[in-house]
C-alpha cells in the first residue's frame, strides 16, 4: 500500500506541484527566476564548486534521461561487456564529481564569510537534497552495479507505465531499499524545485544560440503605419 | 540609410574640477539598495592611476569589448560555443575585491559612547556582513594620485609610452593628473548586450538609451565581463545586472539625467545625435587608426536636406529632428571635432566623448630655481605634462593625428582669447593660430560661449521623448512597467547569513560586544582574539599587485599580475592581521598597540595570563604578532583609525592602509 503511495501517487503529486508552481512563479514573479550567482563575491573556491558540479550532473542526469527514452538503444550498448563497464565507469565518475562539487559549494558557503552572507536556508535545503540524491545514486552504482542496465529493464517501463497513466508499481516494489529512497528522493526534489533557486535549470539561455548580437526594441515598429512622414 | 536618433554625450576634461557632485547625485537616486552599495554607476578617476574596479583598462585580464580579425568582430569574453561553460563559471568576471567591499560606521557607538578618558570614534564595518573591516581600499582611492608609484605607475595606459616618457611623467615636477568622470556610454555597438545570454539587456530604439529587462536577467553575469568599461555591475543580492539608466524617467520628463544636472563645473553637455544604423558594421570593424574617424562619419548631419528626408522616411519624429540641429554634442564631435570616444579600440562606439584636456607646462623647478620653460604664452603641445602618447591611448586609439587637432584647437582657442580679453596678442596672431588649428573667431567664440556661459538648455539639447505618452496611446503602460531597467514590481529577495541590516542609521549594523569595555568607543574584547579577517577590497589587491618584480614589462607584468590576482585567497580569508600579505613591505600592517584598559568591564578586555592592572594604568602590547590569534568568538575590534591625533607617516612607509596613525601607541 505504501508502495502505491510512493511509487504510484507521489509522483504525479510532485509533478503537478511543480507544473503548476513553476508556471505560477513564472507568471506572477518572473523576476525571481535567477541563478543568484555568487561568483561575484566569491571568485576562486567558486571555480571548484560550480564547475565539477554542473557538469558531473548534467552528464548524468543526461544518462538518465536516455535510458528513460531509449532503454533498447542502452541495452544493446551494454550487450558487449566492455561499453557495460565503460558506461558504468564513466557514470559513477561523474556522479562522484558531481558530489565532490557540490561539498566544495557547500564548504564555501560556510567557510567564506562573504559566501555564507548570501546562502539561505533554501539553498541549505537543495543542498542536502542534491547531496542525499547524489549519495544514493553513487551507492546504488557502487552496491547494485550495472545499473543502466537494470535501469533500462525495470525503471523504464515504469516510468513509461506512469506516463501512460497506468502506474504498475510491481516493477519498482522488489527494488533495494537504496534504490526506492533513491527515487523518491528525486520526486521530492522535483515537488520543491519551484520553491528554490533550482528554477534557474528551466530558464537555461537558448536564444543566444540564434539571437542576432545586438538587441534593439520599439515603442513602436519604426517603419510602422504610426512612422511620421 | 538607416537614420536613428541617440541620446550623446560630451564631458570637456579641462572643465572637471573632480568634485564628484556627478557621483553622489546618481548614488543618492540609484545604488543606495542593498546589493548596489558598491557600484557607482557614474564615477570620477583621477588619471594617470588605476580606477575603479582596479586596473578596469586592463582588457587582457578582465577581457571586456569586442576584438577584430579579418572584418570579423568577436566578444573578447564569450561566444555562442562558450557560454555554457561561461555560465558556470565566469573566467573573467570580477569580484568584489577589484572594486572594493562598501562599508560603514557604527555611528551609535560614537554618539551613546559614554563619558570618558577617550575620544569616541565610529568603527567601519562592513555593509556585506556587518563584520569590523580594515578599510584599505574605496572606489576613488586613488584621488588626486595618491601614491602615485603605486597607482600611477599601475596605469594600464601607459603601456603607450616609452620607458623615458614614463619616468618624465613621474618626476614631481612634472606630474600630471586630470579628472575622468565615467558613466556608461550607451554605445551603438554594446558588448554588454550582445553578450548577455538571456537577452535581457536592449538598446532603446527611439533614443538609444541601453537598458536591461530585469525580469529576464537570470544572473549569467556575461555583462559584467563583457563591458570593457565595467559599468554593468552584479547586485550580489537580488541576483540581478544593473547599470546606468542614463536617468530615462529624467529625460522624459525633460530634466538632465542627476550626473548631468548636478555638474556644477559645467563640464557636461547632452544632445541628439542622428546616425546611420547601416554603417554601424563597416564603422566597428575599422583598422584601430580610423576608429575614431569612422565612429565620426557614422553620425549624421542633421541639417543636411538628404539626411532629414531619410530621417522622416525612418520615423524620426520632428522634435527630435530639431533637438539634433541644435544639439551641443553633434557641434562638439562632429562639427568642431573637439570631442573624442574612450577608447575606441574596443570597438563598442561609445557615445560619450571626452574633450581631452590640455595640461601646458609652465615652468620647472631645478633645485631652487624655478624657471619659465616655456617659448610663447602657454608652450606647445610636445612640451605638455601629459604626454600626447598617453592621452592618444586613451582618447583616440592611438592616433595622435586626431588628438593633436583637438588640442591644437583648443590651445588656439586660449591664444584668441587672451588676445580678446588681456590684448596683449595682436589680433593677427591670433587669427594665425586660429587658423592654423583649422578654426576661425566665428567657430572659436561658438565654442567660447558653450563650453563658459552656456545655459541650461544649451547645454543640455534633450530631444521631446514623450515615450510615456505614446506608450500610453498604444496600450496599458503598466504592461511595459517591467520592460524597461528598473520596472521590478516584486522584488527579488534573498535572507542574509550576516547580521547586517539597512546600514548607515544610528540603529546600524555590527554586532555590538557583550560584556566588552563600553567605554571604549571601539567595543571591549581581546586585542589577541581578533578576527583573522582583514579585507581590503581593491586596496588587497593592489597590496599585492604593487611591486611586481623590476623590469617586467607588457605581458609578463600581466602574468604577474594575474597570479596574484588568483594567488588573492577568496572570500575573506586573509592571512592573519599583522603577517604582512605577500608582496607587501614588513611593517605594513602594523598599527598602533591595542591597549587592555581595564576598569569596567575590563575583564574581558585584559589577557587571561596578564595580572590585572591597577585602575589608571595602562598596558603596552607587545608588537603585531601578538594578536594573530585565532578567530574571535566575540567581537571583532579595530580601534586602529581612533587612537590618537594623527601624525606623519614616516617616509618609506607611504603606502594604501598604512594611513597616517602613530606607530607604537600614542604613549
Amino acid at each position: 500500500m505504501s508502495d502505491h503511495f510512493l511509487f504510484a501517487v507521489l509522483p504525479y503529486v510532485s509533478v503537478t506541484v511543480f507544473l503548476a508552481m513553476t508556471i505560477r512563479r513564472y507568471q506572477a514573479r518572473t523576476s525571481t527566476y535567477s541563478a543568484l550567482s555568487s561568483q561575484f563575491l566569491e571568485n576562486r573556491q567558486h571555480f571548484w564548486g560550480s564547475i565539477p558540479f554542473h557538469y558531473g550532473l548534467l552528464v548524468v542526469l543526461a544518462g538518465h534521461l536516455v535510458a528513460f527514452l531509449l532503454p533498447d538503444a542502452i541495452l544493446g550498448w551494454n550487450a558487449a561487456p566492455l561499453r557495460l563497464v565503460l558506461l558504468e565507469i564513466t557514470a559513477l565518475a561523474m556522479a562522484i564529481l558531481a558530489l565532490v562539487g557540490l561539498v566544495c559549494i557547500a564548504v564555501r558557503g560556510l567557510r567564506y564569510p562573504l559566501a555564507r552572507r548570501v546562502t539561505n536556508a533554501g539553498d541549505w535545503f537543495i543542498y542536502c537534497g542534491l547531496g542525499l540524491q547524489i549519495g544514493l545514486g553513487i551507492w546504488i552504482a557502487i552496491a547494485h552495479g550495472w545499473g543502466s542496465s537494470w535501469f533500462a529493464t525495470s525503471m523504464a517501463p515504469w516510468l513509461w507505465s506512469l506516463v501512460k497513466l497506468h502506474p504498475d508499481v510491481s516493477y519498482v516494489a522488489p527494488m533495494p531499499l537504496a534504490v526506492k529512497l533513491h527515487i523518491i528522493n528525486a520526486f521530492l526534489i522535483i515537488g520543491i524545485l519551484p520553491f528554490t533557486r533550482l528554477v534557474h535549470v528551466l530558464v537555461v539561455p537558448n536564444p543566444y544560440l540564434w539571437r542576432r548580437a545586438q538587441v534593439v526594441l520599439w515603442n513602436r515598429d519604426p517603419k510602422g503605419p504610426r512612422a511620421a512622414k | 540609410m538607416d537614420v536613428r536618433s541617440q541620446v550623446a554625450m560630451v564631458i570637456h576634461l579641462d572643465k572637471c574640477i573632480g568634485c564628484h557632485s556627478c557621483s553622489v547625485a546618481c548614488k543618492n537616486l540609484w545604488t543606495e539598495r542593498e546589493g548596489s552599495e558598491y557600484m557607482w554607476w557614474n564615477n570620477v578617476e583621477t588619471k594617470p592611476g588605476t580606477g575603479y574596479p582596479t586596473r578596469w583598462e586592463d582588457q587582457e585580464s578582465y577581457r571586456g569589448g569586442w576584438k577584430e580579425t579579418d572584418q570579423k568582430l568577436a566578444l573578447r569574453s564569450t561566444s555562442k560555443s562558450k557560454i555554457v561553460s561561461n555560465i558556470f563559471h565566469n573566467p573573467a568576471q570580477p569580484s568584489i575585491d577589484d572594486y572594493y567591499e562598501p562599508w560603514t560606521y557604527q555611528y551609535r557607538e560614537l554618539f551613546g559612547a559614554p563619558e570618558g578618558d577617550d575620544q569616541p570614534g565610529a568603527r567601519p564595518v562592513s555593509l556585506l556582513t556587518g563584520e569590523p573591516l580594515d578599510v584599505a581600499a574605496g572606489p576613488n582611492w586613488d584621488d588626486d594620485l595618491g601614491g602615485s608609484q603605486v597607482y600611477a605607475a599601475h596605469d594600464p595606459n601607459l603601456y603607450a609610452l616609452t620607458a623615458e616618457e614614463r619616468a618624465q611623467m613621474m618626476t614631481v615636477e612634472r606630474l600630471a593628473l586630470f579628472y575622468l568622470p565615467r558613466v556608461c556610454n550607451h554605445c551603438l555597438n554594446p558588448s554588454c548586450v550582445a553578450s548577455c545570454p538571456s537577452g535581457a539587456l536592449y538598446k532603446r530604439g527611439e533614443d538609444g538609451i541601453v537598458l536591461q529587462n530585469q525580469d529576464r536577467c537570470r544572473a549569467w553575469r556575461s555583462c559584467i565581463s563583457a563591458c570593457p568599461y565595467k559599468k554593468t555591475y552584479y547586485n550580489w543580492s537580488a541576483g540581478k545586472s544593473e547599470k546606468c539608466i542614463l536617468c530615462f524617467p529624467q529625460l522624459e520628463t525633460g530634466q538632465a539625467p542627476a550626473c548631468f544636472h548636478g555638474c556644477v563645473g559645467r563640464s557636461r553637455f547632452l544632445g541628439t545625435l542622428l546616425y546611420d544604423a547601416e554603417r554601424i558594421p563597416r564603422a566597428a570593424t575599422s583598422a584601430s587608426h580610423d576608429l575614431v574617424q569612422a565612429q565620426r562619419d557614422l553620425i549624421l548631419d542633421a541639417d543636411d536636406p538628404q539626411v532629414v528626408a531619410a530621417a522622416k522616411e525612418s520615423g524620426i519624429p520632428q522634435g527630435v529632428l530639431e533637438s539634433a540641429r541644435r544639439s551641443p554634442v553633434r557641434r562638439f564631435v562632429k562639427e568642431w571635432k573637439l570631442a573624442l570616444p574612450l577608447h575606441a579600440e574596443w570597438r563598442t562606439l561609445p557615445m560619450l566623448f571626452y574633450v581631452p584636456p590640455l595640461l601646458p607646462v609652465m615652468s620647472s623647478r631645478r633645485g631652487d630655481v624655478v624657471r619659465n620653460e616655456v617659448e610663447g604664452l602657454f608652450g606647445g603641445l610636445d612640451e605638455a605634462r601629459a604626454p600626447l602618447a598617453y592621452l592618444g591611448a586613451l582618447f583616440a586609439a592611438g592616433n595622435l593625428g586626431q588628438l593633436r587637432y583637438a588640442l591644437e584647437k583648443q590651445l588656439a582657442l586660449r591664444l584668441w582669447r587672451r588676445h580678446v580679453t588681456v590684448g596683449d596678442l595682436s589680433k593677427a596672431q591670433a587669427e594665425e593660430a586660429l587658423a592654423a588649428a583649422d578654426c576661425d573667431p566665428e567657430e572659436a567664440q561658438a565654442i567660447h560661449t558653450l563650453v563658459t556661459t552656456a545655459g541650461y538648455t544649451e547645454r543640455f539639447a534633450l530631444p521631446p521623448f514623450q515615450r510615456e505618452m505614446a506608450i500610453e496611446m498604444l496600450g496599458d503602460p503598466h504592461t511595459h512597467s517591467s520592460d524597461a531597467g528598473f520596472g521590478r514590481r516584486v522584488a527579488p529577495k534573498r535572507s542574509c547569513g550576516g547580521g547586517r541590516r539597512r546600514a548607515g542609521s544610528l540603529e546600524s549594523s555590527a554586532r555590538v560586544p557583550r560584556g566588552g569595555d563600553r567605554s571604549h568607543p571601539g567595543g571591549g574584547g581581546d586585542p589577541r582574539t581578533r578576527s583573522p579577517r582583514a579585507r581590503g577590497g581593491a586596496a588587497s589587491a593592489l597590496r599585492l599587485r604593487r611591486h611586481p618584480p623590476r623590469g617586467m614589462s607588457g605581458g609578463a607584468l600581466h602574468a604577474h599580475l594575474r597570479r596574484q590576482r588568483r594567488a588573492r585567497a577568496g572570500g575573506g580569508v586573509a592571512p592573519p592581521r599583522g603577517e604582512p600579505l605577500p608582496g607587501s613591505l614588513p611593517g605594513a600592517h602594523a598599527r598602533a598597540p591595542a591597549r587592555a584598559r581595564p576598569g569596567r568591564g575590563g575583564g574581558a578586555a585584559r589577557p587571561p595570563h596578564e595580572p590585572p592592572l591597577p585602575p589608571g594604568t595602562r598596558r603596552r602590547r607587545a608588537g603585531p604578532g601578538a594578536r594573530s590569534g585565532g578567530p574571535a568568538p566575540g567581537p571583532v575590534e579595530d580601534r586602529g583609525g581612533l587612537r590618537g591625533p594623527l601624525q606623519p607617516v614616516p617616509r618609506g612607509d607611504r603606502r594604501p592602509g598604512a594611513t597616517a596613525r602613530p606607530r607604537g601607541g600614542r604613549r
